[in-house]
């Protein structure tokens, strides 16, 4: 059953208790002044934004159908059946493929060092597959992130957006944006107000470079025939040519 | 001994080349942040639009004049072969030198040889662009082995020529359109005026289209470079054919947009408007000029149709690398000094490195006279009527 993370903006109080928890988890140094920092980056891996009187967190999707693990040229980035998108760091040659195909613009780069990595946030992938909680659920006061499984998560999504209409915008963002993400958002206003893409594609992206890159094989067979059949037509019109003592034809 | 005699050019060349060291040095001990103005939010800049997106492009004469002089059987374009060969041979190396800046880790460089993810494009122009450059070298060996006189090679690599060319034909329809495909990802983040399903057609039949402009242009010049003559008539006629490319390159275009309901964009008054106005002008005008005879039989004209859709080719990449993607990004990209500096050195050490291999090896020479002179004859009477 693939895991997921449901974040409710009408409960976050934005405490940041969730980027304290992350920044340890990663071993990352985690103070005032970095909590201050209102983006995600290569040292922040999960960020509370703040929209007027609105929270927003920002983390990795970890979509269902990732558009960087499909663009990873050496395969560093994978889709678990647990559900986290994780990174093997000693893969990764630094193209940077993943941070443009992504439609959140989530994966960060170490730029200032000598040896970079790309960051991302991975779903605690080792803490759920030891059967733990997300460091950042864990952490959270409120209950405003929770961590489950993902069909339980929307269920339990769709209730409270049933059992107080008046105080959910009523949609859960992650659903089925580029093809459902594992991050699943509820929010008391249109998720544009949060900060949320809404222009993303409903269908999952990997399908949009694939339809093409599966043509591979047809021009690969086509064109060797052509190429070819052209090669020993014209070649043999020039042979024909010469043993018959014409001028060239077509040179 | 005697000093090297100092030269506007060689003074500009100089410049370049130190603004190159030092952003060299910059790269390599302060890392891409050090040296580069790119973001989080804007990950790719000009060292990928244009060291590596317009590189492969402008290197596209070599396959595009193999296909012709050795698949098509069209001998009288053998003069311009060589050179097309060789831009092309350089060019790949230095898409792969202007790749050890841009990669993150480029000792890492070989990975996708070994790390397999068949899903990804950049996967397909790895492989791509490593055998075409491969294959790129053995289709120039002939050219050292005549230098030196080594018939034995020489008769090796003859044996192999015709089906190494038709994978190098291959391998070069794969990836010069892949590098579109590379952007089929982004479509929430491409500026529409760019983004299209077709971008790997868009991108195959302008490759095609700027080889044969790059071929005018390396003729030209180095006709003067090496005070040769120059073949004007080939010239012409590559012209005729440069000029039906581009018309269904615009065509196509023009269809796909109309398709899109794109034009009603046109209408706002943005940046990329203009950026797309210009990079239609830059290749349409010249286009619509390369149809008339009295044009193309003029040197200068014709050079200048070259260049201009060379710059619309440019301007074209570097509107879907970068322009086009800035709005979507929610974030303006503008190349520090230093990537212009390594840009403009890695395109000087080419220019500087075809220069010394042209003056040493058997570049321009290669075709024997007899050919040329038939060249001469049929010039302009047949239709090259392929498009």
């Amino acid at each position: 059953m693939p895991k997921a993370i449901l974040y409710d903006s009408t409960l976050c109080i934005g405490c940041k208790a969730c980027e304290g928890a992350c920044a340890e988890r990663w071993g990352l140094p985690y103070n005032d002044k970095v909590a201050a920092e209102e983006k995600i980056s290569a040292h922040k891996l999960t960020a509370i934004e703040t929209h007027g009187d609105k929270f927003a967190r920002r983390l990795c999707m970890n979509c269902l159908q990732p558009a960087c693990a499909s663009v990873c040229p050496v395969g560093a980035i994978q889709k678990t059946t647990l559900g986290p998108v994780t990174y093997d760091a000693s893969k990764c040659m630094g193209c940077r493929y993943c941070m443009q195909a992504c439609p959140f613009q989530v994966p960060t780069y170490e730029w200032n060092a000598r040896l970079p990595k790309m960051r991302k946030c991975d779903m605690c992938y080792a803490r759920q597959s030891q059967g733990k909680l997300t460091a950042c659920s864990e952490a959270c006061p409120v209950g405003a992130t929770k961590n489950g499984d993902r069909d339980e998560l929307i269920e339990e999504a769709r209730q409270r957006i049933s059992a107080k209409p008046d105080q959910y915008y009523g949609k859960i963002y992650g659903l089925k944006e580029v093809g459902g993400t594992s991050v699943l958002y509820l929010s008391a206003v249109p998720f544009e107000q949060i900060g949320l893409r809404t222009n993303v594609p409903q269908e999952p992206l990997p399908e949009t470079t694939w339809r093409v890159l599966e043509l591979l094989p047809d021009v690969v067979s086509t064109g060797t025939v052509l190429l070819g059949g052209i090669w020993w037509i014209t070649n043999r019109r020039a042979d024909v040519a010469k043993v018959e003592g014409r001028k060239g034809g077509r040179k | 001994m005697k000093l090297p005699k100092i030269t506007v050019w060689r003074v500009i060349f100089a410049i370049i080349l130190a603004a190159g060291l030092y952003s060299t040095y910059l790269r390599i001990f302060y890392g891409l942040g050090g040296s580069t103005n790119l973001s989080d939010k804007f990950p790719w800049g000009i060292w990928i639009a244009f060291d590596v997106m317009c590189g492969v492009g402008l290197a596209a004469g070599g396959f595009t004049l193999v296909a012709t002089v050795h698949i098509f059987n069209l001998q009288r374009y053998k003069p311009v072969l060589r050179p097309a060969i060789l831009t092309a041979f350089l060019g790949y190396v230095l898409v792969v030198v202007g790749l050890l800046y841009d990669l993150g880790r480029p000792d890492r460089l070989w990975h996708p040889l070994v790390m397999w993810n068949p899903h990804s494009v950049m996967f397909e122009v790895a492989w791509c662009v490593t055998l075409y450059s491969t294959v790129l070298f053995l289709e120039f060996l002939p050219v050292v082995f005549e230098k030196f006189g080594w018939h034995r090679p020489m008769a090796w690599v003859h044996r192999i020529s015709v089906p190494l060319m038709i994978l190098g034909v291959l391998l070069s329809t794969l990836h010069q359109s892949s590098l579109g495909t590379l952007f089929l990802i982004v479509p929430s983040k491409l500026y529409p005026l760019w983004y299209t399903p077709i971008l790997p057609l868009l991108f195959y039949i302008s490759a095609i289209g700027v080889g044969l402009a790059m071929t005018i242009f390396e003729s030209w010049h180095s006709s003067r470079a090496f005070g040769r003559a120059l073949e004007l008539p080939l010239l012409i006629n590559l012209a005729r054919v440069l000029a039906v490319v581009m018309s269904v390159y615009l065509w196509i275009r023009f269809l796909d947009l109309a398709h899109r309901h794109a034009f009603e964009l046109l209408r706002r008054n943005r940046e990329e408007t203009w950026l797309f106005v210009l990079e239609i002008l830059l290749t349409a005008v010249p286009t619509l000029l390369l149809f008339q005879a009295r044009i193309r039989r003029r040197p200068g004209a014709l050079y200048a149709c070259a260049v201009s859709l060379v710059f619309g080719f440019i301007a074209n990449r570097l509107n879907v690398g970068i322009t086009g993607l800035e709005a979507g990004s929610g974030t303006i990209y503008n190349p520090r000094w230093t990537e212009v500096a390594v840009t403009l050195s890695i395109v000087a050490v080419g220019f500087f490195t075809f220069r010394l291999i042209a003056q040493y090896f058997p570049i321009f020479e290669a075709a024997s006279h007899e050919e040329e002179a038939a060249a001469m004859e049929e010039s302009e009477v047949d239709p090259v009527g392929v498009g």
